[in-house]
């Protein structure tokens, strides 16, 4: 017991990385606003400003910037994250009760959070490459 | 303190023990029903959700009774509508939603080793909230007015061409049923987030809390968006305010938005805490960890997400723009991939270990096997062309079936199987396991299966017969015999459930030799949770930390003893799990009966229009809410400090973000937010849908009364702010003072919020523009008065000496509420005085 009370100790000293929860849904919140972005741009401007044929240029226009934009901040926060997730080398399963096992495993999520809302993003551009009207 | 002293025998530890019993120890007799702990409310909650899951059972089979024959008439059209709605209606608001909260309070606080969660009064108003909504909703079909339009209750079939209260049990019944959700979701997320275990960073957390925390946060933000619609809707069914009212500028389609919003979350809101059983049956029964867990994380929390992007999908034939199909239609594409992942996270495990069998493990395969060929056809329907012909057909009946049963009851049967010998300390049969489990597996798959393929000859759903000439006959048959088998292997299970056990010994203790804290429990079990509060430091801390049950049993870890007779557990930190406070939970008590009671009143009245008597019930509830804040919550400790073991001293009474309550204010303003920010989304979707609207000619409720109400709202905020300020500082006559201003200007603020629209003579019954706005103006002003009850309250408190310049948590959380106050009233005054002038 001597052991667990001094390492628990040690850990419990550190600081509370309370931010670090935010890292894992940094990307998917992205992938949120691009999609709300993306739906709220085509139904105004389809309803508002379309003209008679539907064409939907601007639109499209308007979600390839946002998804530059978008795809660059997951990337940002997906390389953090396999940065965190890599650091010192560790491919367990960062099932540690260490502070190091702790970021690794938010730095994994992290990465994999990101893969999944860059390819959700991806998903939501290739429609306004496919789909060129409002009708 | 020195663990060593603490040896099991010791007469120490007995007292110990004993104190902590008896802190901790049930009520008997009638009081038994004043019960607020966890085990017991949580049991309740199990039991009242099944018994509403056999009442939506019975009334399937009624259902298939009426179908099984072509020109059938064993049920009238109106009573198969009504059996229909009532039978989607329970099935998800009584049963598939309520039985996540009681599974997940029964039991969470087990897995992450607390004797209780936060704030256990607030799970039992919540529970009797939802048995009293929930008996109120089922008892109108044995009176022929239960609702009529579907689980969905499409406007304007609702709004106008049905006019009993059916709707309106509908509306004002779930829609108190949801609170009682809501109350849930703030309960659960706290109880992840701040009360594990010393060491149970959010890498060792168990994976039934990840999913608990993701799908808490889900509530909190898909069923705000419908509370909203059932506001709008009653207020047109009661007032006539024309929402949904083509003829007066409204839109029926704002209901399906605002409808699916919540509804297509609320699909994986009651899948994933399935999914999340089915993590915690596997790794026992493959004998090793789970393979993934971050990629189980990633899972759920991106499925979370994504499942927020699907709701348009049930509305591909409304006639929307493609490119908003398209969207939709790719998000539903993108959320098969995290769903996918926990299957394979699931089945190599499974792959990986030494498995054994059991029925538990028939359940979880089954309900895999199942779920998998209802995800598969839920990807067909993703796909929009394909949508289009099998919309309102029986396919998307076998599909949503296949969805829900596969994914949520089988694993639900699984969880009862693995989890009876914890709560009862009996085992269920093996044998009558199987028997069950094969009835069920054979019966669904006969039932519904048929269903694809009557629903793609053309059968539309929610029809009361059909005539022999379309061949539909076999298929149906087909499907009512299976309905019956499968019935029948319910009723197996019931029996096996229910059946006396009284000669059947005790099972051993951790039976399945799981890994996770919830089998620390002793046979028969203890009222305290756990006898000590452990340190964990693994993901399964019974497989793999030394002496880890003796070390607990001995008290060798925290809070082993009730000094002061009172129910204690820990708080610690959201990420790393540091320990911070030493929590004390109210006890057992009836006044959550009666506010619930109440507040039941003040929705059940309104449904028939007596609209004193909901008055009355109203101020009752709140009476009976202000009694309980008043004596039960935030009470100033004898003492700051306790050592709560191993030399560890904490703090009683901690205010702002390290306290639980600040938590909860902090949560249910996000749900509170989350509905007002639906109410804009309405107002701005009349914009993008209307050319009329705001319409020409209506001034609006111009700018001068909405600007006073943001001026007198911001200097009411910056007089709450000096409040805290100056009863942080000991200041008295300067806090006093700062609350009188702060109410005055509050006063003021509301009145020139509601004034704006009324000397414009804004008549919401005219055009849905007025009516927009007058609920905006209205909605706000409320939350302004309920700004004025918490500046009172506070000046009580401090008044009463129940709030000191230390234990400020009260002035501290209504602080936080009036962040949001001051949001909510800018937001509202930008809208409905700023967005008339930049539209013309």
């Amino acid at each position: 017991m001597a052991m667990t009370e001094t390492s628990n100790h040690n850990e419990i000293n550190k600081t509370d990385h309370v931010t670090s929860i935010w890292w894992i849904v940094a990307a998917p919140a992205v992938w949120a606003v691009h999609f709300l972005a993306s739906y709220l741009t085509a139904a105004i401007f389809c309803a508002k400003f379309a003209d008679s044929d539907g064409s939907a240029g601007e639109v499209q226009l308007a979600v390839m910037a946002y998804t530059v934009v978008a795809i660059v901040i997951i990337a940002g926060v997906g390389w953090s994250g396999r940065r965190r997730h890599r650091d010192g080398h560790d491919r367990s399963p960062h099932d540690g009760a260490t502070t190091a096992d702790l970021r690794r495993m938010i730095g994994l999520s992290t990465f994999l959070l990101s893969l999944l809302s860059a390819v959700a993003t991806v998903f939501t551009a290739l429609v306004f490459y496919f789909v060129e009207t409002c009708h | 303190m020195d663990a060593s002293s603490d040896a099991p025998g010791d007469d120490r530890l007995d007292v110990k023990a004993k104190r902590l019993l008896d802190a901790w120890r049930t009520p008997t007799g009638w009081r038994y029903w004043s019960a607020v702990n966890n085990s017991e409310v949580g049991l309740w909650y199990v039991v009242a959700s099944f018994t509403f899951f056999l009442f939506g059972g019975i009334l399937a089979l009624l259902m298939r009774i009426q179908l099984a024959l072509p020109d059938n008439d064993f049920l009238t059209a109106d009573q198969y509508n009504q059996v229909f709605t009532m039978h989607g209606s329970v099935m998800m608001f009584l049963f598939a939603v309520p039985i996540l909260e009681a599974i997940s309070i029964l039991l969470l606080p087990e897995m992450v080793g607390a004797r209780d969660l936060p704030f256990p009064r607030l799970s039992a108003y919540g529970f009797w909230c939802f048995v009293i909504g929930g008996v109120f909703v089922c008892g109108s079909i044995f009176f022929g007015v239960a609702p009529e339009g579907g689980w969905f209750m499409y406007p304007p079939m609702t709004t106008e061409y049905q006019t009993g209260v059916g709707v309106d049990i509908w509306l004002l019944g779930l829609s108190f049923i949801e609170v009682a959700s809501i109350a849930a979701a703030v309960e659960l997320i706290v109880g992840v987030m701040k009360c594990r275990p010393p060491g149970m960073q959010l890498n060792l957390i168990p994976l039934y809390a990840w999913y608990i925390l993701v799908v808490a946060v889900m509530i909190l933000f898909a069923f705000p968006p419908l509370i909203a619609g059932d506001l709008l809707m009653e207020l047109q069914r009661s007032l006539d305010w024309p929402f949904f009212d083509a003829s007066r500028g409204g839109d029926p389609l704002l209901w399906q938005h605002l409808f699916w919003i919540f509804g297509h979350p609320e699909v994986y809101i009651v899948f994933l805490p399935s999914i999340a059983l089915i993590a915690m049956i596997v790794p026992t029964f493959a004998r090793t960890p789970m393979v993934g867990y971050g990629w189980i994380v990633l899972a759920a929390v991106g499925t979370g997400f994504l499942s927020f992007g699907l709701w348009v999908h049930h509305m591909f034939t409304t006639g929307l723009p493609a490119i908003s199909i398209g969207i939709f239609s790719a998000a539903s594409q993108a959320v098969a991939i995290p769903t996918g992942i926990q299957l394979f996270c699931f089945i190599a495990t499974l792959l990986i270990g030494r498995v054994t069998k059991s029925v538990c493990l028939l359940f979880t395969l089954g309900g895999l096997a199942t779920f998998i060929i209802g995800g598969l056809t839920g990807v067909m329907v993703a796909v929009a062309p394909f949508d289009y012909q099998a919309h309102d057909t029986y396919f998307i009946v076998g599909h949503l079936h296949y969805v829900l049963i596969g994914g949520t009851i089988f694993p639900i049967v699984a969880g009862v199987y693995y989890y009876y010998p914890a709560v009862t300390g009996k085992q269920l049969s093996e044998k009558l396991g199987r028997y069950a489990f094969w009835l069920m597996l054979v019966g669904f798959n006969v039932s519904f299966f048929p269903m694809h393929l009557s629903g793609l000859l053309g059968m539309p759903r929610r029809v009361y017969t059909y005539p022999a000439e379309l061949g539909l006959g076999t298929l149906n048959l087909i499907s009512t015999v299976g309905a019956f088998v499968l019935a029948i292997g319910f009723v197996v299970f019931l029996f096996d459930v229910l059946r006396s056990k009284k000669n059947q010994p005790l099972v051993a203790r951790n039976l399945w030799n799981a890994g996770t804290l919830e089998w620390l429990g002793e046979v028969p079990d203890k009222p305290w949770g756990v006898r000590s509060i452990p340190i964990v430091e693994s993901r399964y801390p019974l497989w793999d930390q030394d002496h880890f049950v003796e070390d607990v049993d001995a008290g060798r870890f925290y809070l082993p003893d009730a000094e002061e007779g009172l129910r204690e557990t820990l708080v610690t930190s959201v990420v790393d799990a540091k320990p911070i406070q030493c929590l004390r939970v109210p006890g057992p008590t009836f006044l959550t009966h009666f506010a619930a009671i109440f507040t039941g009143g003040v929705f059940i009245f309104s449904t028939y229009h007596w609209y004193v008597a909901a008055a009355i019930s109203g101020v009752l509830a709140f009476i009976t809410i202000l009694v309980w804040l008043w004596t039960g919550t935030a009470p100033i400790p004898e003492k700051q400090d306790k050592d709560v073991g191993r030399g560890l001293t904490l703090p009683i009474y901690v205010s702002g973000s390290k306290a639980v309550g600040w938590w909860a204010m902090f949560i249910t303003m996000l749900g509170d937010m989350t509905a007002f920010i639906s109410l804009i989304f309405g107002y701005f979707f009349y914009w993008t849908a209307h050319d009329d609207f705001p319409p020409n000619g209506s001034s609006g409720p111009g700018w001068i009364w909405p600007s006073v109400a943001m001026l007198t709202i911001l200097l009411a905020y910056s007089a709450t702010l000096a409040a805290r300020r100056w009863n942080r500082q000991d200041h008295a006559a300067r806090f006093y003072g700062a609350i009188v201003c702060g109410v005055v200007l509050s006063i003021v603020g509301g009145l020139a919020l509601l004034y704006g629209p009324l000397a414009h003579q804004m008549d919401p019954t005219a055009h849905v523009y007025p009516a927009i706005v007058w609920v905006l103006a209205i909605w706000t002003a409320l939350h302004v008065v309920l700004g004025v009850v918490m500046h009172l309250y506070c000046a009580a408190r401090r008044a009463a000496g129940r709030m000191t310049a230390r234990c400020d948590a009260d002035i501290v959380n209504v602080t936080l509420y009036w962040h949001f106050l001051l949001l909510t009233t800018a937001i509202t005054c930008l809208v409905i005085a700023g967005f008339p002038m930049v539209a013309k």
